[in-house]
């Protein structure tokens, strides 16, 4: 087990080296001077030498880049043009808006996705697993933002059983019925992709079907009921445990999109904010720390894979 | 004629599959046919005719500045088939030969998909939107924004295919006669990788549409002049009260050609040889 974890935790550090080259890179490949890039256009000419002289844009790149990934590992990534504070700071403000919202969000792609794609393929070939498979792939065909409009006009706009945009924190008046405030973001956020959970589930219960152990199973005469969950369902939600880490990836992707459509002050609505305003270190500082949480979820769902499946050995 | 009926097979079994393939030629045709089928000039204003319900006059209403919603659902085929062709062509063309590259020559080629690796741990519209801040708004730099997305997933694809491919025995047999890596490729590589590719291709085209519309409507993709179907919803979105239908069409008409591609290409994913089809499974959204 021990070597498993240090040689996917060594390559998973390694991805995170090259990735924060690129980052790095990012605040040099935006047209205009790197300087004024990370300044913005109000500064004035001492400001900007100053400062030029403090974050060492004078210095060799190689130079620049090392100073740059100190400061990252001592948590300091930069100041938002916009704001004139910290970027850690602006990013957590924006955290518990884009914490929760996913982490409804995966509740609900659990509860759907998985129960209904274990009933489609214990129908396999019926009416109802055309139907259900049918519509799971037209609902991951559908633009979330849309989703989430006609949500608004249905649920808030027309019915008025839900507010349709804005998120109070927890913390403050209202406590936890805030998180009324994200039902409709979370369910358009989950539609695409509790319908691909759901087709990954069918999926791999069809190929453990199978297997040789599951007809085993059925010749013993154990009750059909407990072949689906002990034999076939345990091991098929594997490769839904492994599909964690691409979700993951994709709620942040589509959450930029959704939190734009109900005004969230998360991380998402803050990534094509600050696009609009130019505030490039605050996007750096985002894609930053998404590629690192995306890297851990991606080492923690293959060592737990490795846990719950040890025939996995290390390739 | 044979290869053609091999194609065409999946999709006679099949109701629904046809059903996508023949929505996908109505798209083409449409998006050919636009100035002929399109009742109504799709940038002409008119002011004294805003936010009209759907009528004879006008099939699918109109928008707040009087444009006729159907006239411009039309012309937005055009776009939509624009930037699906540019992506799958970008990816494909990036992807394959890296894919093949890494495969047969691995010392190098292991550096490469490392690279692809690194590349895949940036969240899909979290890398576009980065591009599109290096490269600017634009159709083809959307294009490219969305390419780099998928020309990762295509070339791990094709690298996949292709390793398989290359402990062939016929494959083997081949290169210990002395046949060139221009020969091999030509005659034992590309040959094979058309069927997967073509799965590949089909599940692409329908995820950057999804993607350009997701650029358009945060104001990041097409220029608003274009009337892309993510343009009309974002333009209209703050109707949608008012008008809900404004919306409706727009994005009917990116989930119906997303879920055309779709089946076609989970038709033709069935059609493929068994072995394959497991490399083809992952993409990403």
């Amino acid at each position: 087990m021990w070597p498993y974890i240090l040689h996917r935790t060594a390559a998973a550090l390694l991805t995170l080296a090259v990735a924060s080259v690129l980052i790095f890179f990012f605040i040099h490949l935006i047209p205009g001077d790197p300087l004024y890039v990370l300044l913005g256009d109000v500064a004035t000419p001492e400001q900007a030498e100053r400062l030029r002289t403090k974050l060492g844009l004078d210095q060799p790149i190689v130079v620049q880049y090392l100073r740059w990934l100190a400061n990252v590992a001592a948590g300091d990534l930069g100041n938002s043009i916009f704001f004139q504070m910290p970027v850690t700071r602006v990013i957590r403000d924006g955290a518990e808006t884009s914490i929760l919202l996913a982490s409804i969000t995966m509740i609900w792609i659990t509860l759907i996705g998985v129960p209904i794609g274990v009933i489609a393929a214990m129908r396999r070939g019926s009416w109802l697993d055309q139907c259900l498979s049918g519509a799971a792939m037209l609902l991951a065909s559908v633009p979330t933002f849309w989703v989430g409009l006609y949500l608004i006009l249905i649920f808030a706009a027309t019915l008025g059983w839900l507010p349709s945009s804005g998120y109070p924190s927890i913390f403050e008046d209202g406590g936890l019925a805030n998180l009324r405030y994200l039902l409709l973001p979370s369910l358009a956020l989950a539609a695409p992709n509790a319908a691909l959970i759901l087709r990954l589930t069918r999926a791999s219960m069809l190929d453990v079907a199978r297997e040789d152990y599951v007809r085993t199973a059925r010749a013993k005469g154990i009750r059909p009921a407990r072949v689906v969950f002990r034999h076939i369902l345990r091991n098929a939600l594997l490769a839904v445990v492994s599909a964690f880490g691409f979700t993951f990836a994709a709620l942040i992707s589509e959450a930029v999109v959704t939190e734009t459509v109900f005004a969230l002050p998360g991380i998402g609505q803050l990534v094509v904010q600050s696009i609009l305003r130019r505030d490039y270190p605050v996007i750096q500082g985002i894609i930053l720390v998404t590629v690192v949480l995306y890297l851990v979820i991606n080492l923690l769902v293959d060592l737990s894979y490795r846990w719950l499946d040890p025939r996995i050995e290390l390739q | 004629m044979s290869a053609l009926r091999d194609y065409l097979d999946p999709f006679l079994r099949r109701p629904i599959a046809l059903a996508g393939l023949i929505v996908l030629i109505l798209v083409c045709a449409t998006a050919l046919l636009a100035p002929l089928l399109a009742p109504y000039d799709p940038s002409k204003l008119a002011p004294e005719m805003r936010l009209l319900p759907p009528s004879g006059a006008h099939w699918f209403g109109t928008d707040q500045f009087g444009r006729d919603t159907f006239s411009r659902v039309i012309y937005g085929t055009q776009l939509a088939l624009l930037i699906g062709i540019g992506v799958v062509s970008f990816a494909l063309v990036t992807g394959v030969p890296a894919g093949i590259f890494s495969a047969l020559f691995p010392r190098v080629g292991r550096i490469v998909m490392r690279m692809i690796d690194v590349l895949m741990s940036f969240p899909a519209l979290l890398l576009a939107l980065g591009l599109i801040v290096i490269l600017g708004r634009g159709v083809s730099n959307a294009i490219i924004a969305i390419g780099v997305v998928y020309l990762t997933t295509t070339s791990r694809i094709t690298y996949g295919l292709a390793l398989r491919l290359r402990t062939e025995t016929y494959v083997e047999a081949g290169i210990s006669m002395g046949a060139g890596i221009g020969w091999t490729v030509r005659k034992h590589i590309l040959p094979n990788l058309i069927s997967p590719l073509l799965v590949q291709a089909s599940f692409v085209f329908a995820f950057a549409q999804l993607a350009a519309a997701s650029l358009d409507f945060l104001g990041l993709g097409a220029p608003p002049e274009i009337p892309s179907w993510g343009n009309m919803l974002a333009e209209s979105r703050i109707f949608i009260t008012r008008a809900p239908w404004l919306l409706l069409f727009p994005g009917l008409a990116i989930a119906i050609t997303a879920f055309s591609l779709n089946l076609v290409g989970d038709a033709l994913r069935d059609q493929l040889d068994p072995r394959f089809r497991d490399v083809v499974a992952g993409n990403r959204r």
